[in-house]
């Protein structure tokens, strides 16, 4: 019997899954759960302390079943432990407010950063880490798996199939890790259908679904209306192209939002093709199907796109070209986060973005002090991942930049693209980071740094290129930065002589060394100068949401 | 409305046609209106700005400019909306760029 005593229970967790599953059909709650009753089974199945993984990214949001878990009783629901990509919307934050959870591990909170960090002064809510989406995923399958995850879909049929359509993003990534390891998936779904388009999430990894009683919330996040490119972003953009997409031969990229590489995507059917780099750079892209990408699409420059998420109004554009996007047998793209994020990562050569301040090491963070703003997917793709082990003309140069020719691996290009000045004047070149005094806010180990300074090759500002690579000493690289800092204090504060020496050796390049003639660079430059042109550029099938029309 | 007035040095500009308007009044933007003056060791910049506060800013923005083109025999008259001194940079090289482009026709 002594045996037997000590013998191990190895499946408590299947055990509390049946409970829970138990309790939902003793109160008559079957797998089709009407949406008037989402609470009370929110309240069924989940119990204290639980992990609860809601669905939410800087697009899709489960946002129904969000807003219901907000509405729970704390008496029956407390001290839960929310996992989740992106605290998007208000309810995300009652959450905390309410007591009902009480501790958070997220990667992005832009639009809810003000209150988040009220919250961490008040002690409400205790912050496990802040993640790269890639960090967060891949701890779903190790310490962090949710024991209830709150999941959006496009459609279900009967059964429970759901069909995620061109908006897939998080869903396959939090599913497996919650279906596989005895946890309760929920799903709110925009409509019940008799036959799903293609069956994205099988029925049997799906508990309960409810038809929620309007469609989820989907941000168009990756829209730049070319109206407001300015010259400085196109002269910019210039220098990019002619300045490193051109001499690294970059194919394979990554883009960040915004207007600055939005101008960059414009000028490739104009500027690109009058350089002639048409079928030479920026063919195969890990990148949302941003609006400003049709016209170097119709041109010809760009071979594929896999995406994170998609966009609002481009999924005809989408459907009619298989042959660029990610499409299924229905037609419509399955965007996949996770997948993408892992191209980005290993399989682009480039990662472009943009930040709020970069300091004399080249550490960049969009984290600034009272807003806990988080980073998204940026650090996954701008980082140099030492675990690749494939090559490329731009990889192998880069490489052999940074040691002086003899290379063991290459290195990825991580650009950091800004105006000196943000707006109001702040200086995005920094002495300190203010993610180091939201250290102390938030307690944490470390500084929540967006873009490491070692990770980042490349600066360019309006008054030119920094290569970081070819930098052999900290106060070389700390000059280098100076020399494109412009008249901000960093930028005044140069040593004039050594940044004159950095220019011939072609560490600094201003647009003139670089034969771009700077009248150019102005909206003419630009394949589409409003959204209305690329409407025209995609032959009508582009509907874009109507905030952004203006005709 | 701050009125700022820099003098500077320079060498005399080699272009015959000295009258060019650069850039636009609006938001964030700028205008600047080109015009001869009878010294050409000089070169003259009165700046309209809206914004106070950034007068070594602009000092050394406008320095940067006179030490890169010779603008002597130049007025540079600036009405500016808040610009940001990239854009300032911006527009000074362009006016000189059409000043020279003219030159060249």
């Amino acid at each position: 019997m002594k045996a037997n005593m000590n013998e191990k229970v190895w499946d408590t967790q299947k055990t509390r899954r049946l409970t829970k599953l138990n309790a939902a059909k003793d109160k008559g709650l079957n797998k089709l759960v009407p949406n008037d009753r989402a609470i009370e089974l929110l309240e069924t199945v989940i119990i204290r302390e639980d992990k609860v993984c809601i669905e939410g990214n800087n697009q899709k949001q489960a946002d129904f079943l969000s807003e219901c878990l907000s509405q729970c009783n704390p008496k029956v629901l407390n001290d839960l432990h929310i996992l989740q990509s992106v605290l998007a919307l208000p309810s995300h934050i009652d959450i905390f407010e309410k007591g009902i959870a009480s501790k958070v591990d997220f990667s992005f909170s832009g639009p809810q950063a003000l209150r988040l960090a009220n919250l961490v002064q008040q002690q409400k809510i205790h912050i496990g880490s802040i993640h790269t989406y890639l960090e967060l995923y891949g701890r779903y399958f190790i310490d962090l798996t949710p024991n209830v995850c709150l999941i959006t879909a496009h459609s279900a049929d009967a059964n429970g199939n759901l069909y995620t359509g061109p908006n897939t993003e998080d869903t396959p990534a939090i599913v497996e890790a919650t279906a596989f390891k005895s946890g309760i998936v929920i799903a709110q779904v925009n409509e019940l259908v008799d036959n799903v388009p293609r069956v994205d999430i099988p029925a049997d990894w799906v508990d309960f679904f409810i038809v929620a009683p309007k469609p989820n919330y989907i941000e168009p996040l990756f829209t730049r209306d070319p109206a407001q490119i300015t010259d400085v972003q196109i002269l910019m953009a210039m220098m990019v192209i002619k300045g490193i997409y051109a001499p690294y031969q970059i194919k394979r990229l990554n883009h960040g939002i915004g207007f600055n590489t939005a101008a960059i995507e414009l000028l490739l059917p104009t500027y690109g093709e009058e350089l002639n780099l048409k079928g030479k750079i920026c063919t195969n892209w890990a990148l949302n199907p941003h609006p400003t990408m049709i016209p170097a699409i119709e041109s010809g420059f760009v071979e594929s796109i896999h995406s994170f998420g998609s966009e609002v109004g481009m999924d005809d554009y989408i459907q009619e070209r298989p042959d660029i996007f990610f499409t299924g047998s229905d037609g419509n793209m399955r965007s996949n986060r996770a997948f993408s994020q892992t191209a980005g990562l290993y399989a682009c050569d480039l990662f472009i973005g943009s930040t709020l301040q970069i300091d004399l090491q080249g550490n960049s963070s969009t984290a600034t002090v009272d807003r806990i703003a988080g980073f998204g997917g940026a650090p996954n793709m701008g980082s140099d991942p030492h675990g690749r082990r494939h090559s490329s003309y731009g990889y192998l140069k880069a490489g052999q930049e940074a040691t002086d020719g003899r290379v063991i691996k290459g290195r990825k290009l991580v650009v950091q693209l800004v105006e000196t000045f943000r707006e109001n004047m702040n200086s995005v070149f920094v002495e300190e980071l203010d993610a180091w005094q939201l250290q102390e806010k938030m307690g944490s180990d470390f500084p929540p740094i967006m873009i490491y300074g070692d990770d980042v090759t490349h600066i360019v500002t309006e008054e030119g290129i920094a290569n970081l690579l070819l930098c052999r000493t900290p106060e070389e690289r700390e000059q280098a930065i100076r020399g494109v800092a412009g008249y901000t204090s960093i930028g005044m504060q140069r040593d004039h002589e050594k940044v004159e020496e950095l220019r011939a050796r072609k560490i600094i390049q201003r647009p003139e060394d670089l034969g771009i003639d700077i009248s150019k660079a102005n909206r003419d430059l630009l394949a589409a100068k409003s959204v209305k042109d690329l409407v025209k550029w995609s032959n009508g099938t582009y509907a874009p949401p109507s905030r952004f029309r203006n005709w | 409305m701050n009125i700022l007035n820099f003098k500077f040095t320079s060498q005399p500009v080699d272009v015959t046609m000295k009258e060019v308007i650069c850039g636009v009044v609006g938001s964030g933007n700028l205008e600047i209106l080109v015009s001869s003056i009878t010294d050409n060791e000089h070169s003259e910049f009165i700046i309209n700005t809206s914004v106070t506060g950034f007068d070594h800013i602009w000092e050394a923005v406008i320095q940067e400019f006179v030490n890169r083109y010779a603008v002597g025999g130049l007025q540079f008259e600036i009405n500016d909306m808040g610009a940001t001194p990239a854009v300032v940079s911006l527009r000074l090289s362009q006016a000189i760029n059409i000043l020279e482009g003219e030159a060249h026709e």
